[in-house]
């Protein structure tokens, strides 16, 4: 029989005392414990943006080295091999390594923040994650450091990646590096959209939510839906080359088609979960800079939301020359077209929001605001290909290659360096230099336009990607070599923000609490922010809880000094999905190495798998990897009585007012 | 636009034709909606008024401001009209190049290799059937269906002043049609990643009039001619025995199929799938030293020595 367990959380007011017992609770143990376990969503989020960004840097250094072997026609850098190895790893590393993950990072560090949570809602969870990614991640440059790199370009098509076509372990490290890298994306995702729902602040129903939520939580939604095509696309691959089965093997009856079909049902999806965040960024950020609210909130993020919505039904805009029969090539050329309009929607809004606000011009505002062109130059890039007709002659031209980096790091870069901007005084208690800050703007933004505004007329005059040389006389040459300047351009650029970082780090000004005087949550904590995040819960009653004074919207007022305390343990609080009413006291894990020892535990076993092919011993590093991991997981989810959820009693809507925003105010 | 023998803005067949208005219209509209938004951009940034870091922020005071939702309503449907506009003219234009015509003119089977291009002219007739590779012939002016087969990895044929690409994928043929308005050469590229020589896997399309079509069509059926002189004799021996294991010239004992077909080899005006300009000192600089020009490509360096050499080319331009 079920005791009733139930308890309602104190409310109070922080004190130092209040400080001080949170504290001894939450922070991190010092030493290798501490580094290893750790499942504080702030350390995980700043390992995932530091990770990322070392992951940017070397794409972009493969960049460069693309870029020096086309400079000219005709050159002789790299040799073919080496050249298909460099393009392959640059665009793996930075659609898989960078783009998702570095978002991942600012979603994990900053959502407990923006919902007023304590942490996410499973942090073993959230540790695991990041140690999967950073295990693949190593597990695929391995692969490129021993020369066996990715050599088919990122999205590798069959059967040149089977193995009588590609007989090396390049396709191994890739195949099983991806399988491995879902694991975490999928965790990720899970966690994301289970964090939103449930762990945030009481009062904050759905339509007060910040928009960066809705992106990355939009994102995450399919993610999880569309993650386990591409694992299965690779997994089925390495069966092919391994074991000999014949899922895209058209001599045994298989199917090569079948491998774009499972990659872009993922890959495309995979585009809007890797710029749907970025847009949420600006969304939340650029309001803030203009001194108002985003203009058309709900608009905005019913348009996210569409654009995901629709992101499903465009996959095949990438096969248009496969051969596929008329009558499903309109119906995929419709969507394409027709999903600009939400695209369309956010454009406008920010437009509106510079417009009708009072812009203050910062580092961050220039990401911010410079994205809204570059979106608009990659969505109608993207709106030419979207027409059959003309997408067999744009189709895998540098024209394609123009667009996506439009969408790439106009849409993904440029807005996370707004966000560095931004969101940096948070992380580290100082600002970024604002002087040195326009330089880098300004000289990023110059190199990247002058490296691919060009690359649209290389495309159409006609250049394929991904040639590793090209013949004199095509007239490609002048604008290649402008592409080439432009790069290194961009990555000067790029090499002052790192500048930037290092300095600030060291001797940048003190920041406060809230430098931006920006309305949402995870201003009002101090920066940076304590292991606790908030010392009493804020119970929240409109979007913008920071801002409700000046801007008058509505009678009730955000509690922000006076909250449920829940200092007796390592708890946070649970709400209803729609409404943000309270309804259970989450009891959170402690720190743990068991999410390292598993996700060592699954790496191990990849390694076994990939060896297997040369060293049939290697069985045994499989087995030793699964010992490993089980070993892990039994740590993990060991049975503890005091992480026990607790039963909601039975309640009165008396309770249920007592325990709500109003009660609190 | 001749400096670009790749470039689809303009074409000089009936199929690009097609598809060359609907660019364009979609080159310009998407030009004046980055200028329309970056001049909005411009002006709403120009208004700023302050310029600095978190103090100028927090100096500037928060207001709600005017709602401005009709900003997106408005922007929304005047973007839908250009947009609208793309979607039809989309489905008439792919109503219009997407068939193959009922009744071609000319069926070619074209197969690709890594890294090359073999041309098939098949009839129900076996005898005036022949193969050929990497330059294929076409009469002016008719509609020409080719069936395009994959020979071992995904690549894809185009032209850009004919047509756009389509894929020639292994276990399933797809359709293409060309038609040619004017005599000329028109270059063709393979378009999908294919391996190491992916870059230079070139093909030409010659439209040519009726008649030059068909002297070329009854020249290419005959047989290789017999060598004169004793250098062409032996050269012949030393192509039969060595290029013979994947070459094919008929009318010898070189008979695989495996590579290029070379009965006519001087008939074509490049070698090595685009490479080279087809004469005989590229051609033994290739036959020596295929690596070295095209890293990666399935053709061994020969190591003939100069007599060799010079026997061989000696055979070889015999092959008109």
């Amino acid at each position: 029989m079920k005791e009733p367990d139930f308890r309602t959380p104190r409310l109070g007011t922080e004190s130092p005392e209040l400080r001080e017992r949170l504290h001894h609770i939450w922070e991190t143990e010092p030493g290798l414990k501490g580094v290893f376990g750790t499942t504080d969503h702030k350390t995980i989020g700043i390992r995932y943006i530091v990770t990322a960004f070392i992951f940017l840097v070397l794409g972009g250094l493969e960049a460069l080295a693309i870029r020096l072997q086309l400079a000219g026609p005709n050159l002789s850098l790299m040799t073919p091999e080496q050249y298909d190895q460099f393009f392959s790893t640059h665009g793996m590393t930075m659609i898989f390594l960078y783009a998702l993950p570095i978002l991942s990072g600012f979603s994990n560090y900053l959502w407990p923040l923006l919902l007023g949570g304590r942490d996410m809602a499973f942090p073993r969870l959230n540790a695991f994650s990041y140690w999967i990614y950073l295990a693949a991640g190593i597990f695929m440059y391995a692969g490129f450091v021993l020369g066996n790199g990715p050599n088919d370009g990122w999205f590798n098509y069959v059967p040149y990646a089977e193995r009588n076509y590609n007989p090396g372990f390049n396709q191994d490290f890739y195949s099983l590096g991806m399988v491995l890298l879902g694991i975490s994306t999928t965790v990720g995702a899970a966690n994301f959209i289970v964090t939103a729902m449930r762990t945030r602040a009481p009062g904050m129903s759905i339509n007060r939510l910040p928009i960066m939520i809705w992106g990355t939580l939009t994102a995450n939604a399919a993610n999880l839906l569309v993650v386990p095509a591409v694992s299965l696309a690779f997994f089925l691959l390495w069966m092919d080359r391994q074991f000999g089965t014949h899922f895209y093997d058209p001599v045994g009856g298989g199917q090569p088609l079948l491998w774009q079909h499972l990659f872009w049902i993922f890959g495309h999806p995979w585009v809007y979960a890797v710029v749907l965040p970025a847009m949420g960024m600006v969304s939340t950020g650029l309001p803030v800079f203009c001194r108002r609210p985003i203009v058309g909130y709900s608009v905005v993020i019913l348009a996210t939301i569409a654009t995901m919505v629709l992101g499903f039904g465009v996959w095949v805009h990438h096969m248009f020359a496969t051969g596929l029969p008329g009558l499903s090539l309109s119906f995929f050329s419709g969507a394409s077209l027709v999903i600009t309009v939400p695209s369309a929607v956010a454009v406008f809004a920010w437009l509106a929001t510079i417009t009708l606000g009072r812009p203050v011009v910062t580092t961050a505002f220039l990401y911010f605001s410079s994205m809204i062109l570059l979106f608009v130059i990659g969505g109608v890039s993207g709106f030419m290909t979207a027409s059959v007709p003309v997408d067999w002659q744009l189709t895998d031209t540098y024209f394609v290659v123009a667009h996506l980096h439009y969408v790439l790091i106009g849409i993904n870069v440029f807005p996370v360096l707004g966000a560095c901007y931004y969101w940096f005084p948070k992380m580290t208690g100082r600002l970024l230099d604002e002087r040195l800050g326009r330089w880098n703007f300004w000289i990023t933004f110059i190199g990247f336009n002058l490296a691919f505004l060009p690359m649209h007329l290389t495309g159409l005059f006609g250049m394929p990607r991904r040639v590793y040389t090209y013949p004199d006389g095509m007239g490609w040459n002048s604008l290649n070599m402008i592409t080439t300047i432009g790069s290194f351009v961009l990555a000067v650029g790029l090499l002052l923000f790192f500048v930037n970082v290092a300095r600030s780090l060291k001797s940048g000004a003190i920041a406060g609490p809230n430098p931006w005087d920006a309305p949402t949550l995870e201003w009002s904590v101090p920066s940076p922010p304590p292991p606790y995040n908030f010392a009493v819960l804020p119970t929240v009653a409109s979007a913008n809880p920071l801002w409700e004074e000046r801007l008058g919207e509505q009678r009730t007022r955000s509690s922000i000094d006076r909250g449920m305390l829940l200092d007796v343990g390592k708890e946070s609080i649970a709400t209803t999905a729609m409404d943000g009413v309270p309804d259970m006291i989450l009891e959170m894990p402690e720190d743990s190495v068991a999410p390292a020892v598993t996700a060592l535990g699954i790496t191990v076993a990849f390694v076994g798998m990939l060896l297997k092919s040369v060293w049939l011993p290697a069985w045994g590093v499989v087995w030793g990897g699964s010992l490993l991991t089980l070993i892990g997981l039994l740590m993990w989810l060991w049975p503890r009585r005091d992480l026990r959820e607790r039963e909601p009693a039975e309640r009165g809507p008396a309770d249920r007012r007592r325990l709500s925003g109003e009660a609190v105010a | 636009m001749t400096s670009t023998p790749l470039g689809y803005l303009t074409a000089d067949g009936a199929r690009a034709a097609h598809i060359v208005p609907l660019t364009w219209y979609m080159l310009i509209v998407s030009i004046l909606v980055c200028v329309v938004i970056g001049v909005m951009l411009w002006h709403g940034v120009r208004r700023a008024r302050a310029n600095g870091g978190d103090a100028e922020t927090r100096a500037m005071p928060v207001a709600r401001g005017s709602k401005g939702s009709h900003w997106i309503s408005i922007g929304v449907l005047v973007s839908m009209v250009p947009l609208l506009i793309a979607l039809v003219w989309t489905m008439v234009t792919l109503a219009a190049v997407a068939g193959p015509p009922s009744h071609p003119d000319l069926v070619l089977d074209v197969t690709a290799h890594q890294w090359w291009w073999e041309v098939k002219y098949n009839t129900d007739d076996p005898s005036q059937s022949f193969t050929t590779a990497n330059e294929i012939h076409i009469p002016v002016g008719a509609p020409v269906l080719v069936r395009l087969h994959g020979g071992d990895v995904i690549h894809s044929f185009w032209v850009p002043k004919l047509a756009g690409k389509t894929d020639a994928i292994p276990g399933q043929i797809n359709l293409s049609w060309i038609q040619a308005s004017h005599t000329g050469r028109y270059r063709g590229q393979c378009q999908e990643f294919c391996g190491y020589q992916h870059a230079f896997m070139a093909f030409e399309v010659v439209a040519e009039t009726k008649e030059d079509f068909e002297a070329w069509r009854a020249a290419q059926l005959r047989p290789a001619p017999d060598p004169i002189t004793p250098a062409q004799t032996r050269g012949q021996a030393i192509v039969e025995y060595r290029c013979g294991l994947c070459h094919q010239v008929r009318g010898t004992h070189a008979a695989a199929v495996a590579a290029p077909d070379l009965t006519h080899l001087m008939t074509r005006r490049t070698i090595a799938s685009g490479r080279l300009v087809n004469n005989p000192r590229n051609l033994i600089g290739w036959i020596q030293d295929p690596q070295g020009l095209k890293p990666g490509c399935l053709m061994p360096n020969q190591y003939l020595s100069a007599q060799q050499l010079a026997d061989v080319q000696a055979y070889l331009v015999l092959l008109r």
